[in-house]
């Protein structure tokens, strides 16, 4: 017997691949393309019935007026509007500067076991439940002093903080350590290297951070059912129970009226589309190059 | 720049000859275009600064612990630890037990990601390492965009379209088949009335809402597994399945569990939606259509309106003992995608 007989002899009985694990393989594509359509639907579904039934309802009355008393029809979330912009202003003065330095601390100063401590410790509060920290917020200022959109603030802060801090972080780690230790040669202090060298090349990183951030609170609803309170008239006094959209939409969703859960699934549009379109804005000027370049 | 030991012309009252000294001492310096001195002040402060916001972090983890502990202490000394083993919440001859809260949230949780983790992973799977890279991006990026859904707004669509498609559709169906004596009848989780609101409604539209976080850990530890172990099983013959299961998914475990356990951790602290759909009953019930309560939205219904000491102290012990239970969940979680991702901080906080 020759050794080319051989050779084709030992090619001839590699086995085909079995009919049971073709089938398996074609299943277990199938399966997986079936969990996508599966997951696509209530995305699909949310957006199409928030689309529908918010447009309905959604008009110049509603976006401009305060709400009717109960059981009349017509009124508006327009105090909730701006009251979330407060609520939302108060979290993102404190949140976002605390945040960013956090995040500065992190990558330029926090290479050791205190920086370990310090990553560890945001990663998990990110876990936190917002209603914890709503039941914090309550403890530290609405037992204080009152009820207010100062207090909702509060919380909405202390759960950007741990977010942006690890974003900023990750961020200014992917400035290239050249570009300071050029700033360095020239002679310009560290902290004026950090400012102004690498904060300023991670800018649209950093702002894209925020905006993460600053969307996962804005439709927060379980920290302000006991910090901000809701209110049914207007209020722009930061330290007086206050309307929020979230709230609002809850509210109105859980009443008994038709005319209300009209309301909230146009609140919750209108939530959904602030939301976007602020992420949106902030995405678009830091594209521009108004705020630096990446 | 007035430096006297350069000679400019056009200053003519310095005569070289006559200031022949000048020559032998060494020129004065010039002047550094900074000293060291002046960068050292602003740097140092700046450094504190930035300390005390990394900080503050700390702090802030301090600052809910001590909160927390502070306000609870009043029912930990009345009830002490068959607070959470007994149950009876009866807020008028305050006496308080957590106990249906706790199995509330449990039993939701769990049901919840009996109904995730498939999908996820199937999910993460698709987009890694099926799907058409044209298709990769928008996909993942839709699988996002449900993070991004606020809660209260899942609670909304959940009761106006969810809950009477289960009353009236599912719970029935279910009954007929998996609840059959013959069948899964004996545990009793699929019989009683189909009233929507309920166990499963709750568990639903938790795993609606941690698909996506499950989903991109997942996918981010799918990702890192190295491309030769993946040519190293297809080139032993298996079929793409099987590399996927022998190649990809067992060298990803560690890290898709943490990426479960995280889900877990979210899921047991979500508020609004569960609060929304679950019907908020304290009686503890076998079947998953029955209604049932959990810590966190007997907090988001009683806290504003508790009015004695004893019965916010009560809350504020349920609260912490959910952001007890979450940090250790998470805790783990994190060690878990750490040891896969080796340090990368894992995007989470969609």
């Amino acid at each position: 017997m020759s050794s080319a007989a051989n050779i084709a002899a030992m090619q001839h009985k590699v086995p085909p691949i079995s009919l049971r694990r073709r089938v398996t393989d074609h299943a277990m594509t199938g399966i997986a393309i079936l969990t996508v359509i599966v997951v696509l639907v209530p995305l699909i579904a949310i957006f199409g019935y928030l689309l529908v039934r918010g447009l309905a309802s959604v008009n110049w009355a509603f976006l401009t007026q305060t709400p009717k008393p109960p059981g009349e029809v017509g009124g508006g979330v327009a105090n909730g509007i701006v009251g979330s912009g407060m609520i939302l202003g108060i979290a993102s003065l404190l949140g976002v500067p605390l945040g960013i330095g956090a995040g500065i601390y992190l990558a330029e100063y926090g290479r050791n076991r205190l920086g370990d401590a310090v990553r560890f410790t945001a990663d998990v509060l990110n876990g936190v439940p917002s209603i914890v920290i709503g039941i914090v917020a309550y403890a530290i200022v609405v037992l204080h002093w009152h009820f207010s959109a100062l207090a909702g603030g509060v919380a909405l802060a202390m759960m950007m903080v741990p977010t942006i801090s690890r974003t900023t972080e990750e961020m200014l780690l992917l400035v290239p350590q050249a570009l300071r230790e050029a700033a360095y040669g020239l002679g310009i202090p560290r902290w004026r290297t950090t400012l102004s060298i690498t904060l300023r090349s991670a800018t649209s990183g950093v702002i894209t951070g925020v905006m993460l951030a600053f969307a996962r609170v804005a439709g927060e609803t379980a920290p302000l059912l006991f910090t901000t309170l809701g209110n049914e008239f207007w209020n722009l006094n930061l330290l007086q129970p206050t309307a929020a959209l979230p709230l609002q939409v809850y509210n109105y969703a859980k009443s008994p009226y038709d005319d209300w859960h009209r309301q909230a699934w146009a609140g919750a549009l209108v939530l959904i589309l602030l939301i976007v379109s602020s992420i949106a804005a902030v995405r678009y000027a830091v594209r521009r190059g108004s705020f630096g370049t990446a | 720049m007035a430096n006297p030991a350069f000679h400019r012309p056009d200053m003519p009252g310095l005569q070289p000859v006559a200031e022949t000294k000048v020559n032998n001492t060494p020129a004065p310096r010039p002047e550094p275009l900074l000293r060291v001195s002046d960068g050292e002040m602003p740097d140092r402060l700046f450094k504190y600064a930035m300390v005390a916001c990394g900080m503050a972090v700390l702090g802030l983890l301090a600052l809910i612990i001590y909160e927390l502990v502070l306000r609870s202490s009043l029912s930990w000394h009345s009830f002490g630890f068959k607070f959470f083993a007994t149950s009876g919440w009866d807020p008028v001859n305050e006496q308080f037990g957590a106990f249906p809260f706790i199995y509330g949230t449990v039993v939701s949780s769990l049901l919840a990601l009996i109904i995730a983790v498939p999908l996820a992973v199937g999910v993460a799977v698709f987009t890694t390492e099926m799907c058409p890279p044209a298709l990769r991006g928008p996909l993942s990026f839709f699988v996002e965009l449900l993070a991004a859904i606020p809660s209260v707004i899942y609670g909304l669509w959940a009761f106006f379209v969810l809950l009477p498609l289960l009353s009236d559709h599912v719970e029935p169906l279910l009954a007929r088949t998996l609840g059959l004596p013959s069948i899964l009848g004996w545990t009793g989780l699929f019989t009683g009335p189909s009233l929507g609101a309920g166990m499963l409604a709750a568990g639903i539209i938790l795993a609606v809402m941690i698909i996506p976080i499950i989903s991109s850990i997942a996918r981010e530890v799918l990702m890192v597994v190295p491309q030769h172990q993946r040519e190293a099983v297809l080139a032993l013959g298996a079929t793409r399945w099987e590399m996927i299961r022998i190649g990809v998914l067992r060298n990803a475990r560690a890290g898709i569990v943490g990426g479960i356990i995280l889900g877990l951790g979210r899921a047991l602290g979500e508020t609004m939606a569960v609060t929304m759909v679950i019907g908020n009953s304290e009686n503890i019930s076998r079947s998953l259509f029955a209604p049932g309560y959990t810590m966190a939205s007997v907090l988001a219904n009683q806290f504003s309106e508790a009015t004695s000491n004893i019965h916010l102290s009560a809350l504020v012990e349920i609260g912490l003992a959910l952001f007890l239970v979450t940090i250790v969940v998470n805790t783990l979680a994190r060690l878990l995608v750490w040891t896969v991702t080796r340090g990368q901080p894992a995007s989470t906080h969609v």
